[in-house]
């Protein structure tokens, strides 16, 4: 059977995107690696309490997803590792099963809503245990009902640190504080206060100061120390540049730490998708007003088109889903996307990542942590010439392990000098030989991956 | 209502629901292989199943991610 659409990603995007095609007559598949609907934002454990429902628009969200649930297939704890293009234009998705196994789903259109992860930045003693991304922390919250530890340091850049430190100490954890590389205003002159988001900015202020949670400016967490995990942080004060000024030393057991998010969009390239280079340098995927991409067929919402929160990628997922389906959009959609995409640009350009956060490193501080590079490494392979970040992974390796450059590849690429540009992964997710060996159409035959299409390889 | 699942024979409860990776984590283990390299302790880090950090043998299987394993009753976790 070939679906009408298929959506990959069941966060706001998706879920918007998959319903509002499917209450327009369409035949959905909705694939998601989760076990549960929400994706990053609306991660919640199996059995959440009524008063985490009330929350920040969670209760509204899974009645969507309800809906949804009666009108397409949901095919969740599925995780995408290809997408190949038909002959006659449809498309096949390959994913591993619950069980592991392969299986294969055929749609005409989809829609790619697959999101983002944390940006994490490397210090000295980042990979010790008890050392998490900031959304690494709220999964373990909000996904698995797990405070991740006593005594918390919270440190990076942007927004999403506000909700992480609120919701670590609403849930009893001690937040030892909250350190913004960026600004210098403090929380009563925050951007989200010039953003129509007072409310939202006041809420945070709050909480943190109901449980004398400390938030400051122009600090960041700059290096961990521990043995077998994290014992304590060494927090600096920072000039704008991020350059370090001045130190002490936190006890903690924990830290959270995230400077901003690197858009999920290896789906679209490997569809051959044409990319843009968002506010932040991040390379994301183009569309159009109806949220098409430059591959005709593919739709693609939220994250994966420049980060910019919930509300807008619920907005692009839904316009998507007119679009797919060939109905009209509403101008009020388009308007409300159109200032909720200048917000997130605004958002980006207020919360930057600084250089000086390179001299927070030595030279044994590990960059890749799969492959265990350091600095040293990055170093010789630039005195040997690498002047761009693929020829500093071919002679240091750093993105060569498991993650595949996923969370070290925006360091590199700053280390190295130049601006972060589209990783082509073929594909996606770890699969086995026999999957790869049962997939029936060539994947060496699709455009983004061949080697003639692209000089990079 | 919670289950235990075992590492190296250890109990550690569970909440259904919960994935392995974050058992461990409450239970205070947090680390659970070491690196090839330096043998440096490895454990949970972005925990949406991004880094591979925190990749755990259950049940005698093949190493997988355990942020998005879902733990099940009587799952064995060995270290290496």
């Amino acid at each position: 059977m070939t679906y009408d659409l298929v959506v990959i990603g069941g966060g706001p995007a998706g879920v918007a995107g998959a319903l509002t095609a499917a209450l327009a007559g369409l035949r959905v598949a909705l694939i998601d690696s989760g076990a549960r609907l929400g994706g990053q934002y609306f991660r919640h454990a199996a059995a959440h309490g009524t008063g985490h429902a009330a929350e920040s628009g969670l209760a509204r969200f899974l009645r969507l997803g309800e809906r949804l649930g009666e009108r397409a297939d949901l095919l969740l704890r599925h995780q995408v590792w290809h997408i190949s293009q038909n002959d006659g234009g449809d498309f096949t998705v390959h994913c591993n099963g619950p069980d592991g196994g392969p299986v294969a789903v055929r749609a005409r259109r989809l829609l790619i809503a697959t999101g983002a992860h944390d940006r994490p930045l490397p210090f000295p003693g980042w990979d010790l245990p008890g050392v998490l991304t900031a959304g690494g922390a709220q999964a373990l919250l909000k996904g698995n009902g797990v405070v991740p530890g006593r005594r918390v340091v919270v440190g990076g850049t942007g927004p999403f640190l506000l909700p992480v430190a609120t919701g670590l100490a609403e849930a009893g954890a001690r937040v030892l504080g909250v350190y913004e590389a960026n600004g210098g205003l403090g929380l009563a002159r925050h951007p989200l206060l010039a953003m129509g988001k007072a409310g939202e900015a006041a809420g945070y202020a709050a909480t943190l100061a109901r449980h004398l949670v400390p938030y400051r400016t122009r600090r960041a967490v700059v290096a961990a120390h521990g043995e077998r995990e994290v014992q304590a942080v060494t927090v600096a004060r920072l000039d704008q540049d991020w350059n370090v000024l001045a130190t002490r030393v936190v006890e903690c057991d924990t830290v959270a730490v995230g400077y901003g998010f690197v858009p999920q969009i290896e789906l679209g390239l490997q569809l051959g998708c044409g990319t843009r280079q968002d506010v932040d340098g991040s390379p994301v995927l183009s569309v159009d007003s109806a949220q098409r991409t430059t591959v005709p067929g593919v739709w693609a919402a939220g994250e994966p088109t420049g980060v910019g929160g919930w509300q807008l990628s619920e907005l692009e997922g839904r316009i998507a889903g007119r679009s797919i389906a060939e109905r009209p959009v509403a101008g009020v959609l388009t308007r409300r996307r159109d200032r909720g995409r200048a917000f997130g640009a605004a958002l980006q350009r207020a919360y930057p990542v600084k250089a000086g956060w390179q001299g927070w490193l030595r030279a044994d501080t590990l960059v890749c942590r799969c492959e265990e590079v350091p600095l040293a490494r990055v170093r010789e392979a630039r005195d040997l010439g690498a002047t761009d970040a693929r020829s500093v992974k071919l002679l240091a390796r750093p993105g060569m392990g498991w993650c595949q450059g996923r969370i070290c590849g925006y360091a590199v690429s700053c280390l190295a000098g130049e601006p972060q540009q589209p990783s082509r992964r073929p594909i996606a997710q770890p699969v086995s030989l026999g999957a790869l060996a049962d997939t029936a159409d060539g994947i060496p035959d699709d455009p983004a991956t061949d080697p003639v299409d692209d000089p990079a390889h | 209502m919670t289950f235990h699942i075992t590492i190296d024979g250890r109990q550690v409860p569970v909440v259904p629901g919960q994935t392995i990776g974050a058992a461990l984590h409450a239970a205070g283990v947090r680390s659970w292989r070491t690196t090839r390299f330096g043998g440096r302790p490895r454990g949970l880090f972005c925990g949406i199943g991004v880094c591979f950090d925190c990749l755990i043998s259950v049940n005698g299987r093949a190493p997988e991610r355990a942020c998005l394993l879902e733990a099940a009753p009587g799952d064995e976790v060995t270290t290496s």
